[in-house]
């Protein structure tokens, strides 16, 4: 029970990162569909930069550049040139998923180099892993599932206490009044989708780097839809995306898991679960009307400051 | 962005549009050329190359005209529910489920003369499709609950679903272990016209039924009001939810015919991978003809070219299938792009040279 659980939290993180990252670029107003292309991007520029180098730094600063550069493009297609968010997110996929095949082409099969591999080696939090149970599932694990807790906490923080996300937020809700009270909307669009970009591409690299250690084609393997569907799951609140991703997380290999028990479910349904569990909860969503759960209520509308 | 001034166009004129449209395709090749170039390739061959590999010869033709097929008659699925705002991005589940039920009448009901067969295909497939996009719909409509989602979700289970069937229940005994559905029969595979199965001539047809719907029905005319403006519809008496339901009742119903078609045609089987993107790839075919069953055509032929171009360069250059992805992102980028300078007009207020570092 332990080891599968163990196991959950790892395959929780690279659904976690994205999650964060697309509810930080939603909280701006924009819907990026593109988070697949995003993570993979990440995914081969943090083991190009990783493997080139040997560097984990280095690795990280690659995937996280990657995912903002990808988003780049899609802030200044949609902020700017206001494009549709659907259709630009889409392409974004097509051209990221192309672009991590075209690079990784040479790559397939390569592992990831020793150095960072022991960077990334199971490391016990004095103490904390020590508590029965907690201690073994949550605290004797690699150095960039503690960041993706940290993660959590900052960017709730960000969100929920500081002066500027609570402007982001204003930008997300209604962008018109958010400028005419003096916000730099274009400024604080560009930048989130850009930060929210980045942290797609960390969580792609956690695949590639961590989780399988070896290139392969497509390793993201559409967990940057799950994570489109996560953050509605968690009503856009790091906190609700953490265990969101930790369940959903959980799923993906709860299938095998149940086979070597000797219970025969297929993997096909158990893999359906997740986006199941997403139809349920915005149907939920929808009747309570909580206003904490609600979406930004500008997203996916384009702001152009003389439409108002 | 001091310096510059946006503002809405309040009309442009026919000639400026096509200015502008064609400038954004120039440009979009020149930077895919670029890309090419840096890749390590000549792009001075690789394009001649695509467009000989796409309509150089008449196998290569029929390929290209193959994969317009599922294209235009899914745009077309597409282009009725986004003309209405309603974000169906959930064509390639419809296509699965169409294809799942156009399966099911064949596998089961193959003593059927032919022309009966494929019919209760075609049927079972677009009442599948359609349902499965009528599901959020009525959500939509009843509950205001989000479509985007709902659609993408609806997706990901009808392909677990289906893959759950052929590595399963419908695994074919004949196929010695290997997770395959049974091939159809003669009987439920579309006939052939002009060497290339009939599934073009249901396209054509199609974009002519649809065009029509939209422009000069009743109906079609109540989907385009409920997309310009809820409040409108509502004013003029119009029951909205009911209009949701039957515009994606058919959106859907046309995604599941697509799926009908390749099941039979191409497939001539069910498998869990026969939707091969084309929904995703609708949605944004559809969105560059500007929601015009016409302009669907064009534009589906044109990105059917880009996408046989890409397969045959990768045989005849060695070029890997990404290039043509990358490509492809590329080119949709920029003309995404241009439909900005399509509906705002910038007026360099400042100098030129610091306008364009912002540009």
């Amino acid at each position: 029970m332990e080891g599968f659980l163990a196991a959950t939290v790892i395959a929780s993180m690279p659904l976690l990162f994205a999650t964060i990252g697309e509810i930080i670029t939603e909280k701006s107003g924009h819907l990026n569909l593109g988070i697949e292309g995003l993570m993979l991007m990440g995914a081969i520029m943090g083991f190009v930069v990783g493997y080139g180098s040997g560097s984990p730094f280095m690795a990280l600063l690659g995937a996280v550049l990657a995912g903002a550069a990808g988003s780049l493009i899609y802030a200044f297609l949609t902020v700017s040139l206001r494009a549709n968010q659907v259709v630009t997110g889409l392409t974004l996929t097509i051209f990221g998923t192309g672009f991590a095949s075209f690079i990784g082409k040479t790559y397939v099969g390569m592992v990831v180099p020793q150095e960072i591999k022991s960077f990334f080696r199971q490391v016990d939090v004095p103490l904390l892993g020590d508590i029965p149970f907690v201690g073994p599932v949550f605290f004797q694990q690699d150095i960039f599932i503690y960041f993706g807790y940290l993660l959590v906490l900052v960017s709730s923080i960000y969100l929920f206490k500081t002066r500027t996300g609570l402007n982001l937020r204003a930008v997300g809700e209604n962008a018109a009044a958010s400028d005419a009270s003096g916000i730099n909307v274009t400024l604080y669009k560009y930048i989130h989708i850009c930060l929210g970009g980045g942290l797609c591409g960390l969580g792609g690299a956690y695949m590639s780097l961590v989780m399988m250690s070896v290139w392969q084609e497509n390793v993201v393997a559409g967990r940057g839809w799950i994570a489109v569907a996560l953050v509605i799951f968690a009503s856009w609140n790091p906190v609700k995306a953490l265990i969101g991703s930790l369940l959903f997380g959980g799923l993906s290999i709860l299938g095998f898991r149940l086979q070597s028990m000797g219970i025969h479910i297929s993997q096909y349904w158990v893999d359906m679960l997740p986006y199941a569990a997403t139809i349920v909860i915005i149907i939920l969503s929808s009747t309570k009307n909580k206003k904490e759960n609600q979406p930004p209520a500008d997203l996916g509308n384009p702001y152009f400051r003389e439409e108002r | 962005m001091n310096g510059i001034h946006i503002s809405k166009r309040e009309d442009l004129p026919k000639k400026r549009e096509t200015v502008i449209r064609i400038l954004a395709v120039i440009l979009s090749i020149v930077c895919a050329g670029l890309v090419i170039w840096i890749l390590g390739y000549n792009p001075i061959r690789v394009f001649p190359s695509m467009i000989s590999g796409a309509l150089g010869t008449e196998i290569r033709l029929q390929q290209t005209i193959l994969k317009a097929i599922p294209l235009i008659v899914t745009s077309l699925g597409i282009l009725v529910a986004f003309k209405m705002k309603f974000w169906n991005i959930g064509g390639e589940g419809q296509i699965i489920m169409g294809a799942l039920a156009a399966s099911y009448v064949a596998l089961n009901m193959d003593g059927l003369p032919k022309g009966i067969l494929l019919s209760l295909m075609a049927l079972a497939a677009m009442i599948a499709g359609g349902l499965w996009a009528f599901i959020p719909a009525f959500f939509k409509a009843k509950m205001g609950v989000n479509e985007t989602i709902f659609t993408l979700m609806l997706n990901y289970i009808a392909i677990k679903y289906v893959t759950y069937l052929q590595y399963g229940p419908w695994k074919s005994p004949e196929s010695q272990g290997f997770p395959k559905v049974a091939t159809f029969s003669d009987n439920a595979v579309l006939p052939k016209l002009f060497g290339i199965h009939i599934g073009w001539l249901i396209a054509l047809l199609l974009v002519v039924i649809v065009y029509i719907f939209i422009n000069h029905t009743k109906k079609g005319f109540e989907i385009s009001v409920v997309g310009e403006s809820r409040e409108t519809a509502r004013y003029a008496g119009m029951n909205i939810a009911t209009i949701i339901l039957i515009a994606m009742f058919i959106s859907g119903g046309l995604c599941g015919l697509t799926g009908m078609i390749q099941a039979s045609a191409v497939e001539k089987t069910l498998s869990a991978n026969l939707s091969g993107g084309y929904g995703f790839t609708a949605i944004i075919t559809a969105w560059l003809a500007r929601l015009n069953a016409i302009a669907v055509l064009f534009v589906c032929i044109a990105f059917a070219i880009l996408l046989q171009g890409g397969a045959y360069i990768q045989i005849s250059m060695q070029i890997p299938a990404a290039v043509a992805d990358m490509m492809q992102g590329i080119i949709l980028f920029f003309v995404l792009g241009s439909e900005f300078f399509l509906q705002y007009k910038v007026n360099l207020a400042g100098s030129f040279r610091k306008a364009k570092e912002v540009a």
